[in-house]
């Protein structure tokens, strides 16, 4: 099988260092692309159809492709890596970094140089100790080997290159909030329009990308569109990142092909089930997704798959509910962390998001009321996209409604029992 | 011009508008919460959602929000769908969740937004079953009261506070529905724009602490239009009065002026008018009397001298004023000011009607690309004009995003696509101004430098090389930031040259004529190019003062000379804080026969043969001239009911009557019966005037045959308030002089905008119904901008001023302004005075070290026999060979602003 993201990482799963890497044919992509025309390498990455890996899914080369180019326009640009990998049941950037950190780099600088930016953050979460040591090592010996800097591979192409460790905080995954955090303000999302392709960092033109996206440029600019787009099975291209948690045998992380289809991930990679354990359902992509159930695990892993099924694909790292687990438990709990996680700007999810908390609180406690079910869906509505003024919310939003849907049993037996029959 | 319909009717709004001001401005109703008119929009309270259809074809519609979308030609609005108010019902039932629902005590109650939104929004039944957050409170000085329990995190503090107005000590801080608004640890917020948080926020978080004290509910507020006194601005203020007391100032919307905010000085500087200082009985040669008594003293005084000397004042009003002088005739009226001052504002006057000047307003200000400040600290002269500077500097930034293609009233878009990029605000004055940290350029030199600089500006705009005089007194460095500033004035969009009288330097202000000549000879191409200009003058009412000054007018020292030999009025004047202690001393030794109407003890009433207590602005009615030519008036508040209390204007109109038969020029005045009367004659006595019976209607104006009431009309307690003393209700007091009367009853709707200080309508008791008065979203107010200006229409011709150079001196004191200073606005606030800084002699490091002197050292200054002993406060920005003394000395012995500047000595005071 073909996996260019972790091929090369060692099974010990030891950092990859620059003269290692460099024996793997790393940054050969780096010296080809400097030799393109930036906009021949937004092309490529918009032929190849890279869809953004962060979870929205967007076209990776159509994103950069927004950035205004030619004299007139606003410079410095910049670049930013979204690796503030927080999304509840995703571990999948952490071991692209912890591992392979010069491909990490070697893509930013080539998506750095296709949008002509001369400044690019690395944002990494708080609790990423790791990451960072390693990170920060990886640049310096890039930087000595001029593989940043300025004059890169004496193209006249500089690079800035800044690792920056936040100061942990879900919202900061929101783009926008990651570049007021940045630039150290609040984070707090911006309004959007403008997006950040033409007002973003220091109010410049911005592209923010994520890890594992990052990842798979090199392996484009190096083996071409085609190649890239055969490496999925399904109607998306390349290979993803797929990662399961949950009472399963053997929880993990796999490169796989993009679309290989949730049963295979589940049963084959991550051995199935506890024994005595059954699926009740499961987040197809962390902890802001729709539930879907049994009767989706043969569908691919896919964008437009798993939308069409009534979820998100979001990060590709499925979180399991099994049938000795309260749904509603767990619910309360993603919601915890939601309303814990929110950025305070705007009123649904500031003020909605406690709201709801505290009904299922009620629920899961024994005092919860018939009709708190009605007003359980309000709220998500309430909630819903376009509503609020980032994604948060209306993700946080999608494990309650879809819970109302396939659990709304458990719900009614928590209200007329009084209590959560889990655990009486 | 966009076609919209909104639930079913067709409307007309501005294309590009949001969608939430085009609702506002159509007169409909749509609750909000974080939008604010001057601040823009951020869609944070998502409180404004609607239904919007694109276009004909949409069917489905979405949710948006009002303030956060562009209106756009056949879009389809539904502001009361299901769908909609649903979400709004929402959105204000879990803003409430944590709310106190503490009304009863909270003192927002009856003008709180929060309250009228919920009640917009149908949110009636509590569903939240949590327990509610709890704060603690700060202490946030004497003017603010927090109470963060209250708090619904609109934003709108913080970004009125830091980004509208600069302030530094205010913060969101925490995240999700902890976030907190407060300072960093508990202390007096430092901005002095912090009076508006109070009307800003929209429930109780921030409020008026001074109200607190003795505190009433808006709706038991007897209030009037008024004009703010403590500057030469002339804001538009709301005083409020219960039981003879004014209980609080809030801001009154001007469109051209203040708009929606004002400084804390004509906030919360009111308690001078309730003192326990005021002077409230006639005296004669100390013996307390009644007012005819006094009267009748007065009449023979005059009578006896045969004529009077007329001292009047920046203070006191238009018809005070000219009723002074012409009831002393113009030979014996004196303005009461210093020479200097005279010659600076009849400067002024020339520059702003001869020249080929604009006059601008505040608003129009806010417009300009490249301001020039010469000689002003702004923060502490005229602080509203600061808060409208800070707004022009954002021009740069809407331009960029006009090209970015952002709406302007994208309020975070445009901040962070803008971040640091200002349009030019030069600063020169002689230190450091809070002005300075967003100005490109900032100059601080003496004045002498400060005037050849703005001579050298005007040299460079005409081409020239400056004249050697110029240069020599120019460093270098000087010369060439000329140069620069002059190429920036020429190419900005609308320049804008602001000076001022704080310096007392007549240079200074002939270098800004100067610089507006150069300029429009520069800029004029084919049509004359009219330079805007501003300048700030010393007091409330100085330009109208200026107005009437003329050949015969006295000099000060010459009054004080004739004074000795007549009688002589003082019209609220304390002369002694124009002239040399000496002189002063020396003058009222021989005038036997001072006649004086003061509202609180000063030296120069202490010396009058008879006193009478004057009325405060809020106890009579007056008009006062602005910065800006623009005569306003201001009414009575509240009927004064201490018979010795009379309006300026009566006790003037009084004395003729008595002493017609003797004084020739008494006798027209004696024939003035009332206010309207005055105004005639005000209207009469000169061109300038032609047009005063505009400034606000005349005292028969009706609506429907009423009188326009002072009292909302939901005053309560008219019949138990006096209860105590006499069970029968008393008969509101008569007010013959205005179209406002002392009631409740009265024309609800329609007023003119002169004439209304109750800003309300059908559910709508906040600030924020001023939505409700406007023609549109923060522009002019429905019939008009209050006042009229007097100073409109003119040619200009090509003034030319000329520089002389300035005698050198080792070392000058200038005067230095301060906006919470020693004068009674300040003083007497028992809030403000908290706030006063001490008073300090400014030096640079150089001067300081030459002198030996030490920060905190106490040092002597001396200017000729005066002098004054202050502590040392070594600032780098002073230039050297300059200190910068306070320009409110005026105490026993001291040094008075009025000689500065002026070549000084300074030695370290033993301790």
């Amino acid at each position: 099988m073909n996996l260019p993201l972790t091929g090369r990482i060692k099974p010990d799963n030891s950092v990859l260092n620059l003269k290692e890497y460099q024996a793997a044919h790393g940054y050969e992509a780096l010296k080809k692309a400097l030799a393109m025309p930036p906009n021949d390498v937004v092309n490529m990455v918009k032929d190849a159809n890279l869809r953004g890996r962060g979870g929205a899914g967007f076209n990776t080369g159509l994103k950069w492709s927004f950035v205004p180019q030619g004299e007139q326009s606003a410079t410095p640009k910049y670049l930013v890596c979204n690796a503030d990998e927080m999304e509840p049941g995703t571990f999948k950037d952490r071991w692209l970094m912890e591992c392979d950190p010069h491909q990490l780099i070697e893509g930013m600088a080539i998506s750095a140089y296709a949008i002509q930016a001369s400044v690019a953050y690395l944002f990494l979460r708080a609790d990423y100790n790791l990451s960072a040591k390693v990170l920060q090592q990886a640049i310096d010996d890039a930087y000595a080997a001029n593989l940043l800097g300025d004059n890169i591979l004496g193209t006249n192409y500089n690079l800035k290159f800044y690792l920056h460790t936040s100061a942990g905080r879900y919202i900061c995954g929101e783009e926008t909030a990651l570049i007021n955090s940045l630039e150290g303000r609040r984070a707090n999302p911006r309004a959007k329009p403008p997006f950040p392709q033409v007002s973003g960092l220091f109010g410049k033109p911005t592209v923010v990308n994520n890890v594992e996206t990052f990842c798979n440029i090199p392996h484009i600019i190096q083996h071409g569109v085609d190649w890239y787009k055969n490496l999925g099975i399904g109607e998306d291209a390349g290979t993803k990142l797929y990662g399961v948690s949950g009472k399963v045998k053997t929880p993990g992380c796999w490169e796989l092909p993009i679309g290989t289809s949730v049963r295979e991930i589940l049963e084959k990679h991550a051995g199935g089930m506890q024994d005595g354990l059954k699926l009740k359902g499961f987040l197809p992509g962390g902890g802001s997704t729709d539930f879907l159930t049994e009767e989706h695990l043969d569908l691919a892993m896919d964008y437009g798959t798993i939308q069409k099924a009534g979820s998100r694909m979001g990060t590709g790292t499925m979180i399991i509910l099994d049938d000795k687990t309260c749904p509603i438990g767990m619910v309360l709990n993603l919601t915890r962390f939601f309303a814990q996680e929110s950025c305070g700007w705007c009123t649904p999810c500031r003020n909605g998001l406690p709201f709801v908390r505290q009904l299922l609180t009620d629920i899961e406690n024994g005092k919860g009321r018939k009709e708190d079910l009605d007003t359980l869906l309000e709220y998500c509505g309430f909630m819903g996209p376009g509503n609020t003024y980032c994604a948060l919310a209306p993700g946080a939003a999608e494990p309650i409604q879809s819970s109302l849907k396939y659990f709304k049993d458990d719900y009614l037996e928590h209200i007329e029992k009084g209590c959560c029959p889990y655990k009486h | 011009m966009a076609n919209i319909e909104i639930d079913g009717k067709h409307y007309e709004v501005k294309e590009g508008e949001n969608l939430l001001e085009a609702i506002l401005g159509l007169g409909l109703d749509l609750p909000y919460f974080c939008w604010h008119p001057a601040m823009g929009s951020v869609g944070s309270c998502r409180q404004c959602a609607i239904k919007v259809y694109q276009d004909e074809n949409d069917t489905r519609g979405k949710i948006l929000m009002g303030c956060m979308t562009p209106a756009k030609d056949g879009m389809r609005i539904g502001l009361e769908e299901e769908q909609v108010s649903d979400f709004r019902d929402h959105c204000i039932e879990v803003t409430m969740a944590n709310h106190p629902h503490d009304c009863p005590v909270c003192e927002e109650g009856g003008e709180c937004h929060l309250q009228d939104v919920t009640i917009m929004s149908e949110h009636t039944t509590r569903r939240y079953r949590g327990k509610k957050k709890t704060y603690e409170n700060q202490y946030l000085g004497p003017c603010i009261n927090h109470e963060m329990n209250r708090c619904i995190t609109c934003y709108r503090c913080v970004r009125f506070y830091k980004d509208y107005a600069g302030g530094k000590d205010l913060a969101a801080m925490a995240s999700r529905e902890n976030t907190y608004f407060g300072r960093h640890e508990d202390g007096c917020l430092e901005s002095i724009f912090s009076g508006n948080l109070v009307e800003v926020c929209p429930t109780g978080v921030f409020t008026d602490k001074t109200l607190a004290r003795s505190y009433n509910r808006k709706w038991d507020l007897q209030t009037a239009p008024s004009i703010c006194q403590g500057c030469s601005l002339g804001c538009n203020i709301a005083p409020a009065e219960r039981q003879g007391k004014i209980k609080r100032i809030t801001n009154r919307y001007h469109g051209e002026i203040n708009g929606y905010f004002i400084c804390d000085k004509g906030r919360f500087a009111y308690d001078h008018i309730n003192s326990d200082l005021r002077l409230r009985d006639c005296f004669v040669e100390n013996e307390k009397t009644s007012y005819d008594e006094a009267l009748q003293h007065t009449v023979k005084l005059i009578g006896e001298a045969g004529s009077c000397i007329g001292f009047g004042s920046e203070k006191a009003s238009m018809e005070e004023n000219l009723l002074l002088k012409a009831l002393v005739g113009s030979k014996n009226f004196c303005s009461g000011m210093p020479a200097a001052r005279e010659q600076q504002l009849k400067e002024v006057l020339n520059i702003y009607k001869n020249a080929r000047t604009e006059l601008i307003s505040l608003k129009a200000l806010e417009a300009c690309d490249c301001i020039l400040v010469l000689g002003e600290d702004l923060m502490a002269s005229a602080p509203r004009m600061a808060l409208s500077v800070r707004q022009a500097t954002r021009n740069l930034s809407f331009e960029l995003a006009d090209q970015t293609r952002i709406p302007r009233w994208q309020d975070e878009a445009v901040r962070t696509l803008a971040q640091n990029e200002r349009s030019p605000l030069i600063m020169a004055t002689v230190s450091g101004s809070e002005l300075d940290e967003i100005a490109s350029e900032k100059i601080h030199a003496a004045p002498a430098q400060l005037t050849a600089f703005g001579f050298a500006v005007a040299a460079s705009l005409e081409g020239k090389t400056c004249l050697p005089e110029i240069a020599e007194t120019l460093a270098g460095e000087l010369t060439e930031k000329a140069k620069s500033v002059a190429a920036q004035l020429r190419t900005a969009k609308k320049p804008l040259i602001i000076g001022g009288c704080s310096l007392n330097s007549l240079a200074l202000i002939q270098a800004c004529g100067q610089i507006a000549t150069a300029l429009s000879r520069a800029r004029s191409n084919g049509t004359v190019f009219k330079t805007p200009v501003s300048f700030v003058l010393p007091e409330v009412n100085s330009l109208g003062l200026a107005l009437l000054l003329d050949d015969h007018t006295l000099k000060l020292e010459e009054a004080v000379q004739k004074g000795s030999e007549k009688a002589a009025i003082f019209l609220r004047a304390d002369i002694y804080k124009h002239l040399p202690f000496e002189v002063a001393e020396k003058m009222f030794s021989s005038i036997s026969s001072g006649i004086s109407f003061s509202e609180l003890p000063n030296r120069t009433a202490d010396k009058c043969k008879i006193n009478f207590p004057a009325a405060s602005f809020v106890e009579q009615e007056g008009t006062v001239v602005n910065n800006e030519g623009r005569a306003q008036r201001y009414f009575e508040v509240y009927a004064q009911a201490n018979p010795s209390i009379k309006e300026g204007w009566r006790n003037l109109l009084n004395i003729a009557k008595g002493i017609q038969g003797s004084l020739a020029q008494a006798k027209p005045l004696a024939e003035l019966a009332c206010f309207d009367d005055v105004s005639h004659f005000v209207r009469n006595s000169a061109p300038v005037f032609s047009t005063w019976d505009q400034v606000a209607p005349d005292s028969k104006f009706r609506i429907a045959g009423m009188k326009i009431p002072r009292q909302p009309h939901r005053y309560s307690g008219r019949t138990s308030l006096q209860a105590n003393i006499k069970v029968a209700e008393n008969k509101a007091p008569e007010d013959s002089d205005s179209p406002l009367g002392f009631t409740m009853e009265g024309a609800p709707t329609q007023r003119p905008p002169a004439l209304n200080a109750l800003t309300w309508s059908p559910g709508w008791n906040s600030n924020e119904a001023i939505n409700k008065f406007q023609d549109e979203i923060g522009g002019h107010l429905r019939g008009g901008d209050p006042g009229v200006l007097l100073l409109r229409e003119k040619q200009g011709e090509d003034l030319q001023f000329s520089f002389t150079k300035a005698q050198s001196a080792e070392l000058v004191a200038v005067s230095q302004s301060r906006l919470f200073d020693s004068c009674e606005l300040t003083v007497l606030s028992a809030a403000l005075v908290q706030r006063a800084d001490i008073r300090v002699a400014m030096l640079g490091e150089a001067t300081a070290h030459k002198l030996g002197i030490q920060d905190g050292d106490l040092i002597n200054i001396k200017v000729g026999k005066d002098g004054i002993s202050l502590p040392a406060l070594i600032d780098r920005s002073v230039p050297e060979n300059l200190v910068s003394i306070p320009n409110d000395i005026h105490t026993q012995n001291e040094l008075s602003a009025a000689l500065l500047p002026a070549p000084c000595q300074i030695v370290r005071a033993v301790s």
